[in-house]
């Protein structure tokens, strides 16, 4: 006997009939919307969080939201921003990089400190190898010898506070002709009426933007970042990719440190200390994993501004600045909550 | 018509079941019962939603509507733990245990043993673990570290996890997909074991000769919508696939019609590396199947991984058409004209957050470009090609590929390689994780591929598989090769017994 014993018959009249009495009842209808807009969140939260604070500090001071203010917030993160631009991408790559506070302040006193022994544009140039030197060095022990991220650059944070300190012997440098040298431009100056910290950290951005989203070399970081050992697999070469994102990230302090210098026009020999962290923290607020393979670039950037909107509103609505760094941490932790919160559709779940 | 079982009440049933992720109704109103006593197999091609109905009964997925009883009482279990505590567990499909802690840790893990003040009682873990391990006939211990044991034994702990509670119901999620068929065997008995003392078992697999051995009831899953039960006694294979993929396959054996060889693609001459394979030599020609068959260990995938450049050769020369090369790194294999598909998709295949097109493209995006950018339209076109190939089950190519079925996954890592078209293209286990209807085209596939000049090695720890592919088969023993066959000549009995050792002439 050719017992076919199927229990029970194929799309049977009796599963149409309960299909479709569910789309009468539009529950199925309602909770697919409510997926939606989860996803929507999960996606675009950082946004959503971005116009809340706006609109909450514009109620409470009306000079929040005008143009001046506006402007003089992402001067002021412009610094910050174009270091988180570089941390992104090293993050991304799958590692840390908690050496770019110390690291801007070697390169501001270097800068200001040739600037008048040797000329801004040969001054730029030195600091700029040197700079760049500095993030090579990260690169080769991450990168090519394969050690944790995290150990290698918090001692790259001490190590170049000492080689900061050997450098200047502990004295503070100065420009002395503020006025009259072109170095003004890239921390005091405009460029068609913006200004120039402004034009330098969106250049920025729209190009690394472009690398990491649009060129192979993106995809191979975030492929890095992802899975290591599948990137290898796929034939990227992932110790050339880990040591070119230490020096993107080079780069970036590099840029940041002309921008200081230029804007201070003299450095102390810790003007960087503690940037590491509100850069970290412009980048964690902008969604970028810290575990490597995902984040982009223009929500870094966000993530930045949003910081300086929330530091400037504190002080507008007249709180002393050091309230700006606990409000700091309860912002950066709803984010990341909020953000995994909508991807796995509830606050709390004991999965993950 | 005898059916014994029918008369208990389910010891687990699930009714009305649907769960959706976004563009994917993965289950659709699917009932689903097993019996105390019973081996319930459930089978579906990739994608069907299998494995997203054992989540589903295990805690780890909530389901959209539906209802689960446990001996007759509706329940909701929030977490795998809470399902655990129900007695049902689930093994994993992808083995998911913490590699950095020991053996008796995974065990007990969630529930470890404690003393006062919240410690650890080691002596208590260690004890109730090592007796479980006897029991499983492991040969490993409870202190050894889980990253250290091999797939087989790390499978033999997620077992080992099953047997801590009083598991009503234990669901194996393709557990054989990595096992050798020694292994298989201990599992085997395992769960009959566990079936003699009446627990029920819910066993998915895309082999059949093991659904027939061990299964009482076999259920249908197809585009996540319930197709029936069949009674493993009373139906044939045919059916079961008829009901499965809606039509039958031809699985008999592959006609072997000459085959037209070109040009050596590839020479490899007393080639060892360290203890892994010594004076390993073989030629593989344009338009040539060349089969690896052995135990896993056998220093197979070392072969394959020194070939792609991610071991050095401590000993022997490698010839690519005719001059002889060093591979130093996958970059340079794959400029060489290579390809690998790798053993493992989870670890080397994929970067599992990445979206399927990217990762298809990976390996070549460097050449897909339109000045600086990658070009959007050439990726597409790859990955819709792949896609129509290989009929991968996504709802778009922006998926991320870790959302896809283990099955689909799999054929993401072959389109990635085939899309390379490689000189020498290398295969290690390429239809693990595959239904059968796929497994069947990607054979074809593969044939075809010899066909038009690709010359193609293939490892597989599958006898069809490698039967059915291969023009030449290499069968090694303890990293050498142990005997040489042709396609002709090969008999299931002479591969077993060269393989084990059997034989230990060594044929030139
Ligand atoms: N977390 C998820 N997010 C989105 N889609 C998912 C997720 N998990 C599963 N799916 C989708 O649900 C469907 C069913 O997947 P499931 O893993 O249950 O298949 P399967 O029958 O186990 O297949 P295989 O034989 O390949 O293992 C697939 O189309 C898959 O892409
Ligand atoms: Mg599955």
């Amino acid at each position: 006997m050719a017992n076919f014993h199927v229990e029970k018959p194929v799309a049977s009249r009796g599963q149409q009939t309960a299909r479709v009495a569910r789309d009468i009842r539009g529950g199925g209808m309602n909770r697919d919307r409510w997926k939606t807009i989860a996803s929507v969140l999960a996606r675009q939260g950082i946004l959503v969080a971005f116009a809340l604070f706006l609109i909450g500090f514009s109620i409470f001071s009306d000079r929040f939201l005008s143009p001046e203010n506006i402007l003089s917030v992402m001067r002021s993160s412009a610094i910050i921003g174009v270091m988180a631009l570089g941390v992104t991408v090293v993050v991304i790559g799958g590692n840390l990089d908690l050496s770019v506070g110390s690291m801007l302040s070697f390169s501001t006193v270097l800068v200001v400190d040739l600037h008048d022994k040797i000329g801004p544009a040969p001054a730029i140039g030195v600091m700029l190898v040197a700079t760049l030197a500095l993030g090579a060095v990260n690169g080769l022990l991450v990168g090519v010898a394969r050690l944790n991220s995290l150990i290698v650059t918090l001692g790259m944070l001490s190590a170049i506070q000492g080689l900061t300190l050997i450098y200047s012997g502990g004295k503070n440098v100065d420009i002395v002709n503020q006025d009259q040298t072109w170095f003004k431009i890239f921390g005091r100056g405009t460029i068609a009426d913006i200004p120039t910290p402004i034009v330098i950290f969106a250049v920025g951005a729209i190009l690394l933007h472009l690398m990491m989203a649009y060129t192979p070399f993106g995809r191979r970081i975030y492929a890095t970042g992802g899975n290591a050992t599948a990137a290898v697999f796929s034939g990227v070469r992932r110790s050339r990719v880990v040591f070119l994102t230490y020096l993107i990230s080079a780069s970036g302090v590099a840029i940041a440190a002309i921008i200081l210098g230029s804007r201070v026009m003299g450095s102390q020999n810790n003007v960087g200390q503690g940037y590491e962290l509100q850069v970290l923290a412009g980048v964690i607020l902008g969604g970028t994993s810290l575990l490597g393979g995902a984040g982009t670039i223009w929500k870094t950037v966000i993530g930045v501004l949003i910081l300086g909107f929330i530091q400037n509103g504190l002080l507008l609505m007249g709180f002393e600045y050091y309230v700006q760094w606990l409000v700091t941490w309860v912002v950066i932790i709803l984010a990341v909550w909020l953000d995994i919160a909508a991807k796995r559709g509830r606050l709390l779940s004991p999965i993950a | 018509m005898s059916d014994v079982a029918a008369t208990k009440i389910p010891a687990l049933q699930l009714k009305g079941i649907v769960k959706t992720f976004p563009g994917v109704r993965a289950l659709d109103d699917v009932t689903f019962d097993v019996r105390a006593g019973e081996v319930h197999a459930l089978l579906g091609e990739n994608g069907a939603g299998k494995s997203t109905l054992m989540k589903v009964l295990a805690g780890m997925y909530q389901p959209d509507e539906g209802t689960i009883e446990i001996e007759g009482t509706p329940v909701t279990m929030r977490t795998p733990l809470e399902a655990k505590r129900r007695g049902v567990v689930l093994i994993h499909q992808e083995l998911s245990l913490a590699e950095e802690m020991t053996v008796a840790e995974n065990i007990y893990l969630g529930e470890l043993p404690r003393r006062s003040l919240g410690r650890v009682d080691w002596k208590t873990l260690f004890a109730k673990s090592e007796e479980i391990l006897k029991r499983l006939n492991c040969g490993f211990g409870p202190k050894d570290r889980v990253g250290a044991l091999s797939i087989a034994n790390q499978q033999m702990v997620e077992i080992a996890r099953a047997l801590t509670v009083d598991a009503k119901v234990v669901i194996f999620d393709e557990p054989t997909a990595s096992l050798t068929d020694a292994e298989k065997v201990v599992l085997f008995e395992i769960i009959n074991d566990l079936k003699a003392r009446g627990v029920g078992i819910v066993y998915i697999s895309h082999r059949m000769d093991e659904i027939f051995t061990l299964a009482d009831r076999i259920s249908v899953l197809r585009d996540g919508g319930y197709r029936g039960t069949l009674v493993a006694g009373d139906t044939t294979e045919d059916e079961v696939i008829q009901l499965m993929i809606g039509r039958s396959l031809d699985l008999s054996r592959r006609q072997h019609a000459e085959v037209k060889t070109g040009e050596v693609a590839l020479k490899v001459e007393g080639l060892s590396c360290g203890k892994l394979f010594q004076d390993v030599s073989f030629e593989l020609r344009e338009g040539e199947v060349l089969g690896f068959y052995g135990l896993v260990g056998a220093g197979r995938t070392e072969i394959a991984e020194t070939l792609f450049g991610l071991r050095r050769p401590t000993a022997g020369t490698i010839e690519i058409d005719g001059k002889e090369t060093a591979i130093h790194s996958p970059a340079d294999a794959i400029a060489k004209g290579i390809s690998l598909v790798p053993e493992s998709r989870k670890e080397q295949g994929l970067v599992l957050g990445m979206n399927c097109r990217d990762n298809i493209t990976l390996p070549q995006v460097g050449d897909l470009t339109s000045g600086p950018f990658v070009s959007d339209g050439a990726e597409i076109a790859i990955f819709d090609q792949y896609r129509d190939t290989l009929k991968i089950k996504t709802p778009s190519w922006r998926q991320a590929v870790g959302n896809l079925s283990g099955g689909n996954q799999q054929k993401i890592v072959i389109g990635k390689w085939l899309a390379m078209h490689p000189r020498i293209l290398i295969v290690d286990e390429p239809t693990r994780g595959i239904d059968v209807g796929s497994k069947s085209e990607i054979h074809d596939l593969i044939r075809e591929l010899a066909r038009s000049g690709y010359a193609v090695i293939v490892i597989s720890s599958e006898m069809p598989e490698v039967l059915h592919v291969s023009d030449r088969i290499l069968a090694m023993y303890h990293g050498r090769v142990i005997r040489r066959f042709t396609a002709e000549e090969v008999t299931e009995d002479s591969l077993v017994a060269a393989i084990s050792g059997i034989e230990q002439e060594q044929v030139a």
